[in-house]
């Protein structure tokens, strides 16, 4: 009988763990299912080049390679719950679809603010940016002389502040840490960072919260719990993420940070790995023996594509029994990526930087108030790598960063 | 049919991702920006090429044929 394989959530690892799948020989049915209404499409430049440019979908959309031409989408419709025992799960408009395989890849959502105010819309103009929607609800109020609040100094609250600096709005940004950008990067480049920020024209209030937000129908002002009132017409709530996973509650996985699996991307149990089932993408807790068997989730652009591959081929030997245990047991120890633009800033990031030892962040190459690499040790290991420029000279140490498993 | 491999160059910000995927058809330049090495590569390279699009950070590779 004809097999299915069922995937929620059509974002880019939904998109790649389809193809994985057809890439390592699985020929039946792919159902996919998302809740947005838009095929899968790439999100970085939602913060950077399309948030002053081009926010099409036509321009953001993901080729979907020509083996998953044949692939089923649904879009606009959610999982609500899954029973991971029957193999079964609930979609909103009330279907229940049943499936031999299943790929969890539904991403996350970003925190909203957890500060009484405003109704939480584009209208009440507290706006967040996760989805193309999102943008171009954003993109509409980052007109020229708009007082921007943007709230979290994470990369992508960055990113939005240094184009909205472009699109000629006041910018202004409010974190509770000491640094932009701090937590991944560490104190020094940070404030470097901040520093080249702050030459454009952002204003930074940090080591504060918010207290309040004013308005009535719509924000106001901005009130900082050091008593700062800070005039506004458009605040952003850049504060990260939560992980979509509530669909699949009631199944006894370890739903504490995502989705906890192993090597072989198979949800955990206390009982054991489930077989059938593989996540992908941002919900993923994962470990990566590169750096060590702590499960983690890596919200970087390069794992929905190294997940959803592995997922395809671990899927795809499940179902056709040929070789699952070999596939399940091979090394697989994606390299992390990342990058982020901001103003004429370029960020290259290989390997897990947040692991380093407070002590262990150093310039390896160039000037930290120029173009530099800069490592981050834990102990003598090298666990990460951040180019600001040098991308060449960044490049370099893809193969240095962490202790992969030497395949033979 | 011969494989063509297309780059949107309006696009194209030099990432090199694609030097990695596929090193025998993409290059980072000594000036640090990305060059196609072999415009129309054998289809023993359909794969890496495929790669190489799938990592382009600005989606700018295409392949046809
Ligand atoms: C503004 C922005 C800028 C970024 N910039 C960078 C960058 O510069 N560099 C970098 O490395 N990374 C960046 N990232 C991160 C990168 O885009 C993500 O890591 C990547 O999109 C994750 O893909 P995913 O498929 O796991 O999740 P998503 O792309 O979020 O896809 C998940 C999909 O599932 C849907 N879904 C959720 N719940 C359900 C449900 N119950 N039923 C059905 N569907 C559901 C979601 O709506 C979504 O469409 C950025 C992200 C954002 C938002």
């Amino acid at each position: 009988m004809a097999q299915r394989v069922l995937v929620v959530g059509a974002g880019m690892a939904g998109l790649r763990s389809a193809e994985g799948l057809r890439a390592h020989g699985y020929a039946d049915e792919i159902l996919v299912v998302g809740d947005e209404s838009w095929a899968p499409y790439n999100r970085p430049p939602l913060s950077k080049e399309a948030l002053h440019g081009d926010l099409s979908h036509d321009r953001l959309v993901f080729r979907v390679r020509a083996n998953a031409s044949d692939v089923t989408w649904r879009h606009g419709v959610s999982a609500t719950s899954a029973d991971l025992a029957a193999r079964t799960v609930t979609l909103s408009d009330g279907e229940t679809v049943s499936y031999d395989a299943l790929v969890a890849a539904t991403g996350v959502s970003a925190r909203r603010l957890q500060v009484p105010g405003p109704p939480q819309t584009a209208a009440g103009r507290r706006h967040v940016i996760r989805t193309l929607d999102d943008a171009i609800g954003l993109r509409a109020a980052l007109v020229p002389g708009a007082k921007v609040v943007v709230l979290g100094a994470g990369f992508i609250g960055c990113e939005v502040a240094a184009t909205a600096v472009k699109l000629g709005c006041e910018v202004r940004c409010v974190a509770i840490d000491p640094y932009p950008m701090v937590r991944p990067l560490g104190p020094e480049l940070a404030a470097e960072l901040q520093r080249r920020h702050e030459e454009q024209g952002v204003v930074f209030h940090l080591g504060v919260g918010v207290a309040e937000l004013v308005g009535d129908h719509h924000v106001t002002d901005v009130v900082l719990t050091d008593g700062t009132r800070l005039e506004t017409d458009v605040v952003l709530e850049a504060l990260g993420s939560h992980c979509n996973s509530g669909w699949l509650e009631g199944n006894d996985l370890d739903l504490a940070d995502g989705v906890r699996t192993d090597t072989a991307l198979r949800p955990w149990r206390e009982s054991g790995m489930l077989d059938g089932v593989a996540v992908a993408g941002d919900i993923a807790r994962f470990p990566n023996l590169r750096f060590d068997e702590r499960p983690l989730r890596v919200e970087h652009w390069s794992i929905p594509t190294d997940t959803g591959r592995r997922a395809g081929a671990v899927l795809a030997a499940y179902l056709s029994g040929e070789g699952y245990d070999d596939v399940v047991a091979a090394s697989w120890e994606p390299l992390p990526s990342f990058w982020s633009d901001q103003f004429d800033i370029r960020l290259q990031s290989y390997g897990m930087p947040g692991l380093a030892d407070p002590d262990g962040i150093r310039v390896l190459e160039g000037d930290l108030h120029d173009e530099c690499v800069v490592g981050y040790h834990r102990g003598e290991e090298l666990v990460g790598v951040v180019g600001v420029g040098m991308l060449r000279v960044v490049n370099t140490y893809r193969d240095k960063v962490g202790h992969p498993t030497p395949t033979s | 049919m011969s494989l063509k491999v297309v780059v949107d160059w309006d696009l194209c910000q030099d990432h090199g991702q694609c030097a990695f995927a596929a090193p025998e058809v993409f290059e980072i330049g000594e000036d640090g920006r990305m060059h196609v090495l072999i415009e129309e590569p054998d289809e023993s390279l359909r794969s890496k090429v495929e790669d190489a699009a799938d990592v382009c950070p600005v989606q700018a590779i295409r392949l046809e044929g």
